[in-house]
């Protein structure tokens, strides 16, 4: 298929893609395109204009900032899934990077770009919300900070105004593991995921201090379920205890049914992923 | 890499060298000085009638050459088709549509993405009327899918499906109503969805026609199969001889079947290229590829099997419903029939069946890899294996003990086909003993006792292919109508150029088959010429001698059997030329070494060069012969062949997701005398690909409105490599006498034996749990709610 | 940008897919389209050094990249061993995804030079194929990747019972 007409921009400066942003109702920003294009190409979305900040430098670095590492908006996914910060302080986001697409997908979309698009069935957006990750959002008024679990607000709909950019994700450094797992559209855990399930712990001297898990696929965006944490707060974390709080998976989850599951066994899925992430955040 | 024979070794594939640097010439790499391209106004319902088109502000953009509706295009159709049994396809929807994605105004402009800026810009108004998708409901006629026509075509059934080819065959009915009503027998059944297929071959369709106003004549390039009966519609859509319509069928990419019909676009860009004065490109998106080309299967039926406690079938039945879409195309009514011709499977067994045609508000559907006999297969297999469960026997044995036997073929079937050869038990011994079937089972039992849900499943299967006699061909089909001979009939030209090189020319149009190497295989094996002396030429319609086209996996027992008659013909007068250039008797000319000697001496030899020179030279010619070193030879095959074989995988179902992984997977085919072996290996390891796709992938799933849920591969996965293993093949051998080569085919056996392999293996893997079926496909979800739903 | 080594300079439309800029404006068609959604793989080019799928990128983003296609693969004439691998070992039928499988290879094998089966099945799960099963391209990229390591490839299947 082909998009239809639009003008192209490719600002060097995040306040140049911001004013261009602001200037124009009907534009829309590009990283990797990866989830854009095709839209474009099926002409279910027709911006008026492009603002391609492929060209704007400084973008495309992860960083270690002390108490968090920052990935910043051209950070692809096949970087984030390799970088070797990511993969020691937030190993759910390397796996969930790992597991985006396919190999072309990951070497041209963007961890950022994907996050924007808060796609129902992405990887990266539970791992986030799991990590407790912040959102560094660039508008017109400069910089703000979005909590990853409040960042996506429904259905590729994120907190995102739509003059601003993402411009980094900061995750912060601590807590004695993370994980993600999913089933993948083909089995496995091939394509987006029919269920996901990111887990992010804090055990300390045998006990579970603190504990966030984020689900995807299932329901109508990815969220935290915070009665998962809160359910495995003050255990061992052992696997019956792990199994008690999974139970809790679909706690506050708004359901969604798609080709690949029904509303029950989505929720049964998230219960049984949520497990496997939090069973391999500690460990296990 | 070679090894010593040219027939039955290894060659690397002449096809190879261009594609793999990229110069293969597919249709949407060639390209004409002056082109336009096309693009098509779909239909977004699955039924309406159509109350205005706005095209105004279509052809008024710059760029865009020409808009045609129904109006324009009415006497071009409908689009013939070669069973010519319920609606045809009008070139352009008329007055109403039928399917979702249906074509309802077609845009002609300077490139693709102007013409799709049109087809953005014409309105029509649609007035929606009721769809009718579920095949039951479409068997009750309750909502019709063309108003005032009822939805049921015609059912094959009965004992003269096939007047003046079968004798009237017995009822086998009432014996197995008295099976059944005996105390001592059992009788199983299930229901079972066949679900809906797209094809999917990875080119997407393309067209490009070109109208000679001078010369008179078109010329078109087509991803197509079939290009000899393309020519032959077109000349008489256009009241042309044929000989003025020159189709090129270049490097096609994957055909399965879909590229087996003639469609409304071919005709459409040949009628705005004449139209214009310009050539006339449309290429197919994937996303309207599920609408602008067929699709495939599409079946709901029962089996029933009704045999002894100790494994002897008494009696089969199938009794299905055939999803044909909204209109006839090429084959559409006869694919439920190719079924039919298997639905024995390899099992002298009474057979009772009827197979009901209905039409839907989807897009058509018509051949796809296999074209009925996976279906037949599938229910077959699946419904041996649900009684071999019941009665507790182990599948093999239960199918070892209702096999043909060897010594019984020719055999004449339950539906009264004659089957050429066949070694059944001894290929699935040969299978059981390769896969270690009693370790195997004791790999699963152990697995099953850690609280594992593994399984092995089995299936056995028949094919027919290769088809004769032209008699069939003949039987109430419509093959005239469409311009070309009602004929399955083979065909190739050899031809020894004066320098001792071969050109060999055929009717087939292959599609990734490797027709170039076998072919020349073929030729070289006879005439001792060097593979890299020989040229295969095929699908242009200009050059090529009539043929049917690549589809069946007829082509190398028809066609390839034509072109070594042809090729014998030739050795026999080089014989000749070269006995008169060595003063010797022509029988006891040998071809070797790129040349011919007389038997018992050596050193007297000529050459190939320069027996072809002399052949092209009157006056160095035995008195009274005629010039030229060329023959064409038509083969004509007195019957189908059967191929055959047996699958087996294993398989572990995760319980908690329902997630199938295949763990092991073997095949046992059996194809007669095998050419290229790596080529045919090459067919099995694809078609099992595309069975153990609708196993567990694929889905066309429709809505109740007849919206097509999986449009684009994001929601119709087919497989990928990280979803498959390798396959571990072997084969028997069991020649045919058909033809002279003595091979079968084997471009679909894959895909009828895969299939029902895979699900009857996640069958055995959940039997611990009381589970007797789950319809395809396999996703993790369907097997899920089965291991949930035995749970209870 | 630069393709195959060559510089070429042109206006685009900004709608233009990079595909569509290297199979129309440059007349490179070894690249090809399979699809609209960025599923198939058919159309997979290397640009600075990664492998994308071409139909997924607009041509003015590749503005001063280094592209690479299956066109610029062999070297003077001579076969890419990942080309060798898939003529030896029966890696394509129809061809049509050869080009983007080839791509995708190269690529992995210039990252991974001794991928296991199994890295080998997801280093090309982007790229569909309908004919072969994948079997024989798995076979093909361990023959170029022991080749390109210097090592004898693996023996084919045909020689060795499976």
């Amino acid at each position: 298929m082909y998009p239809r007409k639009f003008d192209y921009t490719a600002p060097r400066t995040i306040a140049d893609a911001v004013a261009a942003l602001a200037g124009d109702e009907g534009a829309k920003v590009m990283a990797g395109g990866m989830s854009l294009l095709p839209l474009m190409k099926m002409r279910l979305l027709s911006p008026a204009t492009i603002v391609d900040i492929g060209r704007i430098d400084g973008l495309d670095r992860i960083e270690d900032r002390g108490d968090h590492i920052a990935v910043g908006a051209l950070v692809r996914h096949a970087e984030t899934a390799a970088s070797d910060l990511v993969q020691t302080h937030a190993p759910a986001l390397a796996r969930a990077a790992s597991l985006t697409g396919d190999v072309q997908v990951r070497n041209k979309g963007t961890t950022c770009g994907s996050l924007a698009h808060a796609d129902i069935a992405a990887d990266q957006t539970a791992a986030v919300i799991a990590l407790g990750a912040t959102m560094v959002a660039t508008g017109p008024g400069g910089t703000r900070e979005i909590a990853a679990a409040d960042f996506f607000v429904d259905t590729l709909t994120s907190a995102l105004a739509p003059d601003e950019i993402l411009t980094e994700v900061r995750i912060p450094k601590g807590g004695s593991g993370s994980a993600y797992d999913k089933l993948g559209r083909r089995g496995g855990r091939s394509d987006y995921a029919v269920a996901g399930a990111a887990a992010w712990v804090d055990k300390t001297n045998g006990s579970i201090t603190a504990a966030r898990v984020a689900v995807t696929g299932v329901g109508t965006k990815p969220m935290l379920v915070e009665a998962v944490g809160a359910a495995l707060v003050g255990t061992d974390g052992s696997p019956e205890a792990i199994a008690a709080a999974a139970e809790h998976a679909t706690e506050g989850v708004t359901l969604l049914e798609d080709l690949y599951g029904s509303e029950e066994y989505k929720a049964h899925l998230a219960k049984v992923y949520a497990a496997r992430a939090l069973t391999e955040a500690l460990g296990g | 890499m070679s090894t010593t024979s040219v027939l039955g070794g290894v060659v690397r594939r002449k096809e190879d060298p261009a594609l793999i640097r990229g110069e293969g010439l597919y249709v949407d790499d060639i390209k004409l000085p002056g082109e336009l391209a096309a693009a098509f106004v779909r239909s977004p319902f699955a039924h309406a009638r159509i109350s205005s088109i706005d095209v105004s502000a279509a052809i008024a953009m710059d760029g865009v050459h020409a808009v045609y509706t129904a109006d324009d295009v009415r006497h071009l159709g409908p689009v013939l088709a070669q069973v010519a049994v319920g609606t045809l396809r009008p070139p352009l929807a008329d007055g109403a549509v039928h399917h979702i994605g249906e074509a309802v105004a077609m845009v002609v402009a300077d490139d693709r993405y102007i013409a799709q800026d049109a087809v953005d810009a014409i309105f029509v108004d649609y007035d929606p009327l009721p769809a009718v998708v579920d095949l039951k409901a479409a068997a009750a006629d309750e909502i019709q899918a063309h108003e005032g026509v009822s939805n049921v075509l015609l059912a094959w059934s009965g004992q003269d499906w096939w007047p003046g080819v079968t004798d009237e065959l017995p009822d086998a009915k009432p014996a197995i109503e008295e099976a059944k009503a005996r105390d001592d027998t059992v009788t199983v059944s299930l229901e079972m969805v066949n679900q809906r297929l797209i094809p999917t071959a990875i080119e997407p369709r393309a067209v490009l026609a070109n109208w000679h106003a001078g010369y008179g004549s078109f010329e078109l390039w087509s991803s197509t199969q079939i290009p000899h009966a393309l020519a032959g519609a077109i000349a008489k859509i256009f009241g042309l001889p044929s000989n003025k319509v020159r189709v090129v069928a270049p490097e096609v990419g994957g055909g399965f079947g879909l590229k087996l019909n003639i469609y409304p676009d071919e005709i459409l860009c040949c009628f705005a290229s004449k139209e214009l004065g310009r050539p006339v490109r449309w290429t197919e998106t994937r996303r309207e590829a599920p609408a602008s080309s067929i699709q495939g299967r599409g079946w709901v039926g029962t089996a029933t099997i009704v045999g002894t406690r100790d494994g002897r079938i008494l009696g089969y039945e199938l009794d299905a419903i055939c999803d044909m879409g909204a209109y006839s195309q090429n084959f559409t009514v006869a694919i439920p029939l190719l079924g039919l011709f298997v639905a024995p499977g390899q099992y002298d067994i009474p057979t009772a069946y009827t197979l009901t045609c209905v039409v839907t508000n989807t897009p058509t559907t018509d051949a796809y890899r296999g074209a009925g006999r996976p279906e037949a297969a599938y229910y077959l297999e699946r419904i041996i294996d649900r009684y071999a469960r019941e009665i507790g026997m182990d599948p093999a044995e239960v199918r070892k003990k209702n096999f043909w036997q060897p010594d019984q073929f020719p055999a004449t079937t339950a539906v009264g086909l004659t089957m050429d050869s066949g070694n059944y038990a001894a290929n699935l011994d040969a299978l059981l003993e390769k896969v270690d079937y009693e370790g195997l089972k004791a790999r699963r039992d152990a697995a099953r006792a850690e609280g594992r849900l593994v399984g092995i499943g089995l299936s056995s299967y028949v094919e027919v292919c290769g088809f004769g006699p032209s008699a069939l061909a003949g039987l109430g089909f419509s093959w005239s109508e469409y311009g070309q001979p009602a004929a399955f009939n083979g065909s190739g030209v050899v031809r020894v150029n004066p320098d001792g090189s071969c050109t060999v020319i055929i009717g087939t149009g292959p599609s990734g088959q490797g027709h170039e190497t076998t072919w020349a295989q073929i030729v070289s094996d006879q005439l001792g010429i060097e593979l890299d002396q020989i040229e295969v030429l095929h699908g242009d319609t200009a050059e090529s001698p009539f043929g049917v086209g690549t589809f069946g996996s007829r082509s190398l027992a028809v066609d390839g059997t034509a072109t070594y008659e042809a090729s014998a013909r030739v050795k026999d007068k080089a014989a000749a030329i070269a006995a008169h250039l060595l003063e010797a008797a022509p029988e006891d000319i040998r071809f070797a070494d790129g040349g011919a000697h007389v038997a018992g001496s050596p050193d007297k030899t000529v050459s190939w060069p320069e027996i072809a020179t002399s052949a092209y030279q009157p006056h160095t010619l035995p008195d009274g012969m005629e010039g030229g070193l060329e023959s064409t030879a038509v083969f004509s095959p007195g019957n189908a062949t059967w191929p055959f074989g047996s699958h087996l995988a294993l398989v572990e179902v995760d319980p908690d997701t329902g997630n199938v992984e295949i763990l092991e997977y073997w095949a046992m085919d059996d194809c007669g005398n095998v050419v290229n072996p790596m080529i045919v290996d090459g067919q099995i390891h694809g078609g099992i690909a595309q069975g153990i796709g609708q196993a567990m992938f694929e889905a066309a799933i429709y809505d109740d409105d007849g919206n097509l849920l999986s449009s684009s591969l994001m929601d119709y996965p087919i497989p990928t490599a990280a979803d498959l293993p390798s396959f571990r093949l072997d084969r028997t051998t069991t020649p045919t006498d058909v033809n002279p080569l003595g091979v079968k085919g084997i471009g679909e056996a894959g895909t009828i034996g895969s299939a029902q392999t895979i699900v009857n293996a996640v069958v055995d893997a959940l039997a611990p749990l009381g589970v007797e079926h789950v319809d395809m496909p396999l996703r993790p979800r369907n097997v899920w709610q089965a291991i949930n739903g035995a749970r209870g | 940008m630069t393709v195959n080594g060559t510089r070429y300079d042109r206006d685009v439309e900004p709608r233009t897919l990079l595909v569509h800029f290297l199979r129309e404006e440059l007349g490179l068609t070894g690249t090809h389209v399979g699809c609209d959604t960025s599923y198939c793989g058919a159309c997979t080019v290397i640009v600075d050094g990664r492998s994308v799928k071409s139909c997924t990128y607009l041509a003015v983003a590749a503005d001063g990249a280094d592209v690479r296609t299956v066109e610029g693969v062999a070297v003077d004439g001579t076969l890419h061993p990942v080309q060798e691998g898939f003529w030896e070992r029966h890696g394509l039928q129809c061809g049509f995804c050869t080009p983007g499988m080839i791509m995708s290879s190269v690529a992995l094998l210039e990252q991974n030079p001794a991928p296991g089966e199994g890295e080998i099945r997801h280093a090309i799960e982007g790229n569909l194929c309908r004919c072969t099963g994948y079997h024989n391209i798995v076979r093909a990229v361990e023959y170029a990747a022991a080749k390109m390591r210097g090592e004898e490839p693996p023996a084919p299947d045909w020689e060795v019972p499976s």
